[in-house]
């Protein structure tokens, strides 16, 4: 089993691949990729620099190209291919069907992999994408229990990649217009969910708050845990009581389904974060690494390690860490 | 009160910007980078101690700030926190879920420093290595 993981900059490759990525993921400094915020991710040297970097270590690199091109702005995401293939990056992450049928067309050596933003739950919308445009792996929504992954991996030759770690939304991948809503800006056109120029953090005598283009999205009390100023983590009013009206804040972590994703033939587990820093990717990737070795010696004593857990722990956001949809006992 | 907070302001601001500056020199920052940052001051404030160091950024290099405006950014932590996040021993958005780092005023401008700071490859500095 593979491990996918983050990269903000060049020293978060590094720290990925220094402590036993398999694949680093990364992106462009432009709205071609979903984490586009000011500062973040590769210019054209620091993505050949990590190309080499990988490469001499035997690692792969991932370029995301997760967003969906916009029609005055096309050639943006198709100068971003053609960059990819040129670089020597080993894959493309695409959620468009322009973009994937743009890249098979062009460069049919290039390897294709589906974004979880293209939202394909089903194995017959993943084998679409692999007969028509070669698609090599997808990256599950998720939003699919254990069982519904097994029916995916049994009924594809697409390799499948799952989420192992990291914050949840609302999971309407690929579709969330929530961050648009409030400031006219989302991941999916520009790049980015609740981008920083229409965010503001302010100290008020209430408490901590933060607003998107205004809106309040939530205040916290002194001490009270913080989460990303996105609207799907917000406290509203809602008919008399102010709660978590869409979600509560939670991390992601399902190290303990390792043994479960390996019986059933996921291919590769990925980290969310390329927005976090290096010691972020060096801490989560280490243990990881760990967690996936020991699979592999004995997936039958398989036991995640309190330490493992702890040093996962700090890094959530909210309050719990969840197995998300994987965990799903009832139909 | 404590004495630390009866010492002088810009000393320390003097040799942040120094060591900003020198960012520059040594090839570890682009001003293409920064360039969001030109015309707004910045305020680094330690939560424990008590002091705030001020820092505005012309285009071209970081100087002290005296003046009496509203930072256009804020930052504010502990002073062994601000040190494990200089040393990537810790991670900002970790920090700040736990509320142990919290940024007010223009979040753009607190993602293009967090970010130009993540970026710097250490590696690149032309350090004497130990012989092995």
């Amino acid at each position: 089993m593979e491990l996918v993981c983050p990269a903000g900059g060049l020293p978060a490759l590094k720290a990925a691949v220094d402590n036993g990525a398999d694949w680093v993921y990364l992106g462009l400094r432009d709205s071609t990729n979903a984490r586009n915020f000011a500062g973040l991710n590769f210019d054209e040297a620091a993505l050949a620099a990590g190309v080499a970097y990988a490469h001499a270590r035997r690692r792969k690199v991932l370029l995301a190209l997760n967003t969906y091109p916009q029609a005055a702005t096309w050639a943006r995401w198709t100068q971003a291919v053609d960059l990819a293939a040129a670089k020597g990056v080993d894959a493309i992450i695409v959620a468009d069907l322009g973009l994937l049928d743009y890249a098979h067309r062009t460069h049919p050596k290039l390897k294709l992999h589906l974004s979880v933003q293209g939202s394909a739950t089903s194995h017959e919308a993943i084998n679409f994408y692999h007969q028509r445009f070669g698609v090599r792996r997808a990256v599950l929504p998720r939003v699919l229990s254990l069982a519904q992954v097994e029916n995916v991996v049994r009924h594809t030759p697409v390799e499948i990649e799952v989420f192992g770690f990291g914050g949840l939304c609302v999971m309407v991948e690929g579709r969330c217009a929530l961050s648009a809503y409030a400031c006219g800006d989302s991941p999916n056109t520009m790049g980015a969910c609740s981008p920083g120029h229409a965010v503001r953090w302010e100290e008020t005598p209430a408490g901590l708050e933060s607003r998107l283009n205004r809106v309040l999205i939530d205040r916290y009390a002194p001490g009270e845990r913080a989460a990303y100023p996105t609207l799907c983590k917000g406290r509203f009013e809602a008919e008399g009581a102010t709660y978590y009206a869409i979600e509560e804040p939670a991390s992601l972590n399902t190290i303990e389904m390792l043994p479960e994703f390996l019986r059933m033939g996921v291919r590769a587990v990925k980290i969310e974060g390329r927005q976090r820093s290096p010691a972020y990717v060096a801490q989560v990737t280490k243990v990881w690494r760990q967690a996936i070795d020991s699979l592999t010696r004995d997936a039958e004593r398989f036991r995640p390690t309190p330490e493992w857990m702890a040093a996962l722990n700090r890094h959530a956001e909210g309050s719990q860490q969840t197995l998300g949809a994987f965990s799903r006992p009832w139909k | 009160m404590k004495l630390l907070q009866l010492l002088p302001e810009a000393p320390p601001a003097h040799a942040l910007s120094l060591a900003l500056n020198a960012g520059f020199c040594l090839g570890l920052v682009a001003r293409n980078d920064l360039e969001p940052l030109s015309g707004k001051t910045v305020s680094i404030e330690t939560t424990d101690l008590g002091t705030r160091v001020r820092v505005v950024y012309d285009g071209i290099r970081f100087r002290a700030y005296l003046g009496s405006a509203p930072p256009d950014l804020t930052i504010r932590s502990t002073v062994s926190d601000f040190l494990a996040l200089a040393l990537r021993r810790e991670d900002q958005d970790t920090l700040f879920f736990t509320r142990r780092l919290v940024m007010t005023g223009d979040t753009e401008l607190g993602l293009v420093v967090k970010n130009v700071l993540d970026a710097i490859d250490w590696s690149r500095l032309p350090l004497p290595r130990p012989r092995s």
